[in-house]
């Protein structure tokens, strides 16, 4: 890492006329051109990308203001419709499909200056803990390329671990941004449930979907953060920012009251990770924090509550790709019912039509109590067990996820496995924490993250505390 | 409970509108017993008393006024994607045969 300046001296050099949007563009783009077998990026938006620089070069000739990310290049999970470009989620059904509109998250970036360059890799859909159920590619680990990059936001943990841009976004439904950011080392953020809105992103798991933040650290997170934050009149679910904002907290480790959550240390947890975090706690320790052990013992339960609600979630969402107004059609359908089944089928990958079967099911007649009715009333239980935790600690720690970065292919065969690698992630989602995943060392040659979690809300502190424990673990 | 059939899977793909290849169909009836095994472990927890959560932050019944509000965005970008058009209508397969 090393080809991009803190973003608030990228902006200001820019707004200073010292350098102009336009070679910040085309030094991106080059950063992409030249490690393609990563397979980080799907698709690059050049020209898009270039006329919008020169755009912003003439405003600042013009002595008007840029903006706050002035000529800040950054990649978005190519599920984030940027106006005029193509969005396929990684997913065949959407190939060829035009964004006719864009996301709220991609106009409050532009606003302020920034300039989308590339659209990156997921697993379709978002569907995925690796991004090998990409329809298009595997995007591999850049810090090993016989590993996977984490997912489902993989394209984006990989671009930023690999100095593509100075800021990417993805997002995090059960740990899509945390564990690539973790197995990529590299700052991943999912906020409180609604802080940024998710109008204009591909709809996975409406209850849990969170727009996620990748970066090298935490200072530039919480200015892109700061720039998306608040409520949007086209997302019913989005809450207020916080009204002093998320770039100017700094926080004092000292007398803190910090959560080890016992079952994210439990069994399962691989050694090398563990043992990390250790330091890490110990690191907090050192200066001050004081380290409490805490028990959420519904924690064990969170995955399988999580694979219930969002398959169900899923198979509601993915129920609109019908092979008629948008997306893969099939042609030779004799009529409409089998229209809708052939392009349904010929459209979407073995893992979203898994989760469509499976949310169908839980769903269904005569199932429904027994698996999203308990799955839900188990997910207040959670919350209540995370809101008494959280009465006594100012933060939770972790691990992010229960091993470092697996190699490519070693879960495809058995979806279980590659189910349980969100294990320690999916609680943020289900009870509408904010959740970080920082750099917390390398074993092996291999990153391990550092999670973070706070109460709803409380954003403003998670991110000021993140800022001063990735100081400590540096 | 968690043993998914031939049938069942046959079922769900029916209402799901998905078309299965006889692989398809095996694999699934695997994976999709594997997954429903997993979540069983939900049937263990004493839940009395608890009401579920459908809405983690607490917002109730949202509204905004019911206005016309214009964001930018032309019909025209939205047919760009339609697969099959006549004149300004989508275009579909026939319905009864």
């Amino acid at each position: 890492m090393g080809t991009w300046q803190p973003i608030t001296t990228i902006a200001a050099a820019v707004q200073a006329g010292r350098v102009s949007a336009r070679s910040l563009v085309e030094q991106s783009l080059q950063n992409i051109a030249d490690q393609p077998d990563y397979n980080a990026i799907i698709v690059t938006l050049d020209e898009r990308a270039r006329s919008r620089a020169d755009l912003i070069d003439a405003q600042v000739k013009s002595g008007s203001p840029a903006g706050r990310l002035a000529g800040v290049p950054f990649i978005a999970k190519d599920n984030f419709l940027v106006f005029g470009a193509e969005t396929t989620a990684a997913s065949n059904i959407l190939k060829g499909f035009t964004a006719p509109y864009q996301a709220t998250a991609i106009e409050r970036l532009e606003n302020e200056g920034a300039i989308c360059v590339a659209k990156a890799n997921l697993d379709a859909f978002g569907h995925g803990a690796s991004t090998e159920n990409s329809d298009f590619f595997t995007t591999l680990n850049a810090h090993d390329k016989t590993r996977v990059a984490g997912g489902s936001s993989g394209g984006s943990a990989t671009a930023i671990a690999l100095d593509m841009a100075p800021f990417a976004l993805g997002t995090d439904t059960g740990g899509s941004s945390r564990q690539p950011a973790s197995f990529g080392g590299v700052v991943g953020f999912k906020p409180t449930y609604g802080l940024i809105s998710r109008s204009g992103v591909v709809a996975m798991g409406s209850s849990l979907d969170t727009i996620g933040t990748l970066t090298t650290n935490v200072e530039d997170l919480r200015l892109v953060v700061d720039v998306m934050a608040g409520h949007d009149d086209r997302d019913g679910t989005t809450i207020e920012r916080d009204s002093a904002g998320y770039t100017d907290l700094t926080t004092d480790v000292r007398g803190k009251r910090i959560g080890v959550i016992n079952e994210y240390l439990a069994e399962g947890v691989d050694d090398s990770v563990k043992t990390q975090v250790l330091k890490a706690v110990a690191a907090l320790k050192a200066v001050g924090a004081e380290i409490i052990d805490v028990s959420l013992p519904s924690l064990p339960m969170a995955l399988a509550v999580y694979y219930i609600i969002c398959p169900a979630e899923v198979s509601s969402n993915l129920s609109r790709y019908d092979g008629q107004r948008y997306g893969h059609s099939s042609n030779d359908a004799a009529d409409l019912e089998a229209s809708y089944k052939q392009s349904r089928s010929q459209g979407f990958g073995k893992e979203a039509k898994r989760r469509i079967m499976i949310g169908t099911h839980v769903l269904s007649s005569g199932y429904y109590d027994a698996y999203y009715k308990k799955a839900q009333i188990v997910r207040t239980k959670l919350i209540h067990e995370f809101e008494a935790v959280l009465e006594n600690v100012d933060f939770l720690v972790g691990p992010v996820a229960p091993t470092t970065a697996f190699k490519v292919g070693q879960n495809t065969h058995d979806p279980m496995q590659m189910y349980l690698a969100d294990i320690l992630t999916v609680a943020a989602n289900l009870v509408g924490v904010p959740s970080i995943s920082i750099p917390a060392g390398i074993v092996d040659g291999l990153p391990v993250g550092l999670q973070i979690m706070a109460a709803q809300r409380a954003d403003r502190e998670l991110l000021a505390f993140a800022s001063a424990a990735e100081e400590l673990l540096r | 409970m968690s043993k998914l059939s031939r049938e069942d899977v046959l079922k769900l793909a029916t209402l799901a509108r998905l078309e299965l290849t006889e692989a398809e169909i095996v694999a699934y009836i695997d994976d999709l017993s594997e997954i429903l095994q997993y979540v069983e472990m939900l049937q263990t927890v004493d839940v009395t008393g608890l009401k579920p959560t459908n809405q983690v932050t607490g917002l109730v019944n949202v509204t905004r006024p019911d206005t016309i509000a214009d964001y930018g965005y032309k019909p025209v970008d939205l047919y760009k994607n339609v697969p099959s058009m006549a004149d300004d209508h989508i275009k579909v397969k026939r319905m009864i045969t």
